[in-house]
């Protein structure tokens, strides 16, 4: 037993490795980059036979993690929650193949949205695909979960979800490490008809699906992670708690004397008879989850004369946002604690912005400058820094979607009548999502212009290597069938401002598709690799 | 008796919060005691406000956050961004920050009345880090100034952070290692009372 410092995604990641993991595949998104990283940094300086990659999107990093479970070993897909969009098609298809060697999603959610584009909740997802899904409260259950989430895929044969939150992906602690197991040795999985979804198996692979199902309640139903407290000192109320809403939770429970009967649960499917149990403990519950009330929606039904249910669908926990200890005091009816008086001055925000002499500055002022000549345009952008072009000093950009967005819906706009359209997508983004939308603007010649913010990394992340380097991300567009007079390069600094708003205005104007890519390298970077040289 | 301290670290992104919450979880865990750490990665560091939270403890921590109304102290990078969180402060909490502001927002108020309002606070140690660094010999020793500004509140031995000083630079030479112990006893004089 061995005793480790780690942020709650390490935790995960030592998790996978100690659990015999073979092959981890994944995609940079916070919070889930760090599981990545320190499995890349394990191969790298402690286990060099374990093989950790970085993916050009989920899907192709969960499609890689299939095909080494088809193998017999086991493997770890990582992603935020969005990206588990990204991957869903191959995820959902997953469930219904006899998964061989252990199959574990690790994707980790953003409540409160500190680096995302909404705080969807991955339970959801798990119950689509009809899969098991744990959601650690703390390190070491992380660590602990992650072990038995390949246990149970290989006894099920099923892929597991493993839901992580922000707050525990970014917090640090101490865990109690213990043994590595032996890797699986190769072997393909005994039969090719659990592994191909075309209709005539797929029906017999859902129904088989469907029956597992019972086997997935009964377990959840046993497990120590659904831990039940009954407390029939008391009768008004009674807590159901998921996640990490099970420590905020604990942090107020010395007040709550006596306490209520309390459910955390940490499995899913979630286990029916301890919820009955707890029902029929109390008058009310009241069900706290970090998430979507996913527990609640199912527990609340339509029908009258249920039991009083609270909840975020009732707002007494607040809907939107993530838990904290605050807002999950309120919800148990107890007052705020005293603190000290706000500031004697009122305080201006202070919101994320481009790092001094970051090229997507030069690139949107350029933007700006030759569409302020053309008499105005449309900018569409992507999921990246560069959607802080939102933002003053620039506000260059009018549309953030989702992942390689801005390329689809430029050509969009553009068919609708738009004039001068310009997506705006960086390097790593264009790579993730942005050739497929690229292949249909130049199956059209739509006019709008493409261009690649190129800072040779994937920087919002942290500077993961982009999957392909800059030299070929040229030929990639030329690959696609865009035309090569249409096709400009510039580098994105204040000196060349005026010779960029040119080349930006020609390209603008012309009647077709064209690309640009203003290349220059990410200012962080940079400093890192110098840093590092000195 | 149970040792338990909760301290809110805030500053700009990029200014080093967390690596001082790191050289103060060393010295806590050298000294047997438990230790938290909820960071922020990610978009909100690029040059926003960050805030992160650091929980000691001889006993479980159940909660990686600390309540509104729970932490002994804020220790803040930059004054303007000390104020921010005073509604975590226990009423008697204490408030550290240095007073350098750092200025990448317009409307950056006036630092003379920044300054006031920190003083308005109960209990507040206004930190002039860059000058204490300098005397250091360094002005990137700012942050050992503010360990050592924060380490009048906290229920561990200043050789215990001393240590974690030595470890955390020792790969840079000796110089650098005197430099950031220098910076932190000059740290450690302020806001005595």
């Amino acid at each position: 037993m061995q005793e480790v410092l780690v942020l709650g995604d390490e935790a995960l990641a030592l998790g996978a490795v100690d659990a015999g993991l073979s092959v981890a595949y994944g995609y940079p998104g916070t919070p889930s980059t760090e599981i990545m990283e320190y499995l890349i940094h394990y191969s790298e300086n402690v286990d060099t036979s374990l093989i950790a990659r970085w993916c050009t999107n989920e899907k192709t990093a969960a499609e890689g993690a299939i095909g080494v479970s088809f193998g017999g070993r086991k493997a770890l897909v990582t992603m935020k929650h969005v990206g588990l969009n990204v991957a869903s098609d191959a995820f959902m298809n997953s469930a219904l193949m006899k998964i061989h060697g252990g199959l574990v999603f690790a994707v980790a959610d953003d409540p409160g949205m500190h680096s995302s584009q909404n705080e969807q909740d991955s339970r959801f997802f798990a119950d689509f695909a009809k899969v098991p899904c744990f959601e650690p409260k703390n390190h070491q259950e992380a660590y602990d979960m992650a072990i038995e989430a390949f246990r149970i895929s290989e006894l099920f044969h099923v892929p597991v979800v493993m839901k992580l939150v922000t707050r525990l992906s970014h917090s640090r602690a101490v865990i109690k490490r213990g043994d590595t197991a032996e890797r699986k040795t190769l072997g393909k999985a005994p039969d090719r008809k659990d592994w191909m979804a075309i209709p005539d198996l797929s029906r017999g692979n859902w129904r088989e699906h469907l029956e597992l199902q019972k086997d997935f309640e009964k377990y959840s139903e046993e497990s120590k992670y659904n831990t039940l407290k009954l407390n029939p000192e008391r009768k008004d109320i009674a807590v159901i708690t998921t996640g990490l809403a099970g420590n905020y939770y604990m942090e107020n429970i010395s007040e709550l004397s006596p306490a209520p009967s309390h459910l955390h649960i940490g499995v899913y499917p979630f286990p029916e008879e301890k919820i009955i149990k707890l029902c029929d403990s109390a008058e009310k519950v009241i069900v706290i989850e970090e998430g979507y009330p996913f527990v609640e929606r199912m527990l609340k039904g339509i029908l009258p004369g249920g039991k009083e249910i609270d909840g975020k669908m009732n707002n007494v926990v607040v809907p939107d946002g993530e838990l904290d200890p605050d807002n999950v005091r309120k919800a148990l009816s107890l007052p705020p604690r005293e603190s000290q008086k706000p500031a004697s001055i009122s305080l201006p925000g202070r919101p994320p912005q481009l790092c001094q002499g970051c090229s997507h500055g030069d690139s949107f002022l350029a933007v700006n400058a030759a569409l302020e000549k053309l008499g105005g345009g449309t900018v569409t952008s992507d999921i990246g820094c560069y959607a802080l072009g939102a933002y003053p000093p620039y506000n260059t950009v009018e549309t953030i979607l989702c992942m390689g967005a801005s390329i689809g819906m430029a050509r969009g706009a553009s068919e609708a009548g738009l004039k001068n359209v310009i997506a705006t997508i960086g390097d790593s983004t264009f790579l993730h999502s942005g050739i497929t939308g690229l292949i249909d603007a130049v199956s059209t010649d739509t006019p709008m212009t493409l261009i690649i913010l190129d800072n040779s990394t994937t920087a919002m992340t942290g500077g993961q290597n982009t999957i392909l380097s800059s030299t070929q991300i040229k030929n990639v567009v030329l690959g696609c069938g865009v035309d090569p007079d249409h096709l400009k390069e510039f580098i994105p600094l204040p000196k060349n401002h005026d010779e960029n708003v040119e080349i930006l205005m020609e390209e603008i104007a012309h009647p077709g598709l064209s690309v640009i890519i203003p290349l220059r390298e990410c200012v962080q970077t940079l400093r890192q690799k110098k840093s590092k040289k000195a | 008796m149970s040792e338990k301290i909760d301290i809110i670290l805030a500053g700009v992104g990029g200014q080093g919060v967390l690596s001082v919450g790191a050289i103060v979880s060393m010295a806590a865990m050298k000294e047997g005691l438990k230790v938290r750490q909820s960071e922020v990665h990610g978009m909100a560091q690029r040059g926003g406000a960050v805030l992160a939270h650091l929980r000691i403890s001889s006993g479980v921590i159940e909660c990686d956050l600390i309540p509104r109304g729970g932490a002994d102290v804020v220790l803040s990078m930059e004054p303007l961004e000390s104020l921010r969180y005073l509604e975590y402060l226990k009423p008697d909490g204490v408030l550290v920050t240095a007073a350098e502001p750092f200025l990448n927002i317009t409307d950056y108020p006036d630092i003379e009345k920044v300054h006031q309002a920190v003083e308005d606070v109960n209990n507040s140690n206004l930190v002039d880090a860059k000058t204490l660094a300098k005397e250091a010999g360094a002005m990137r020793a700012v942050n050992m100034v503010l360990v050592g500004a924060l380490s009048n509140n906290l229920p561990i031995k200043p050789e215990s952070i001393e240590k974690a000083i030595r470890d955390k630079f020792s790969s840079k030479g000796e110089a650098v290692v005197d430099t950031n112990l220098k910076a932190f006893s000059l740290g450690r004089k302020t806001g005595r009372k």
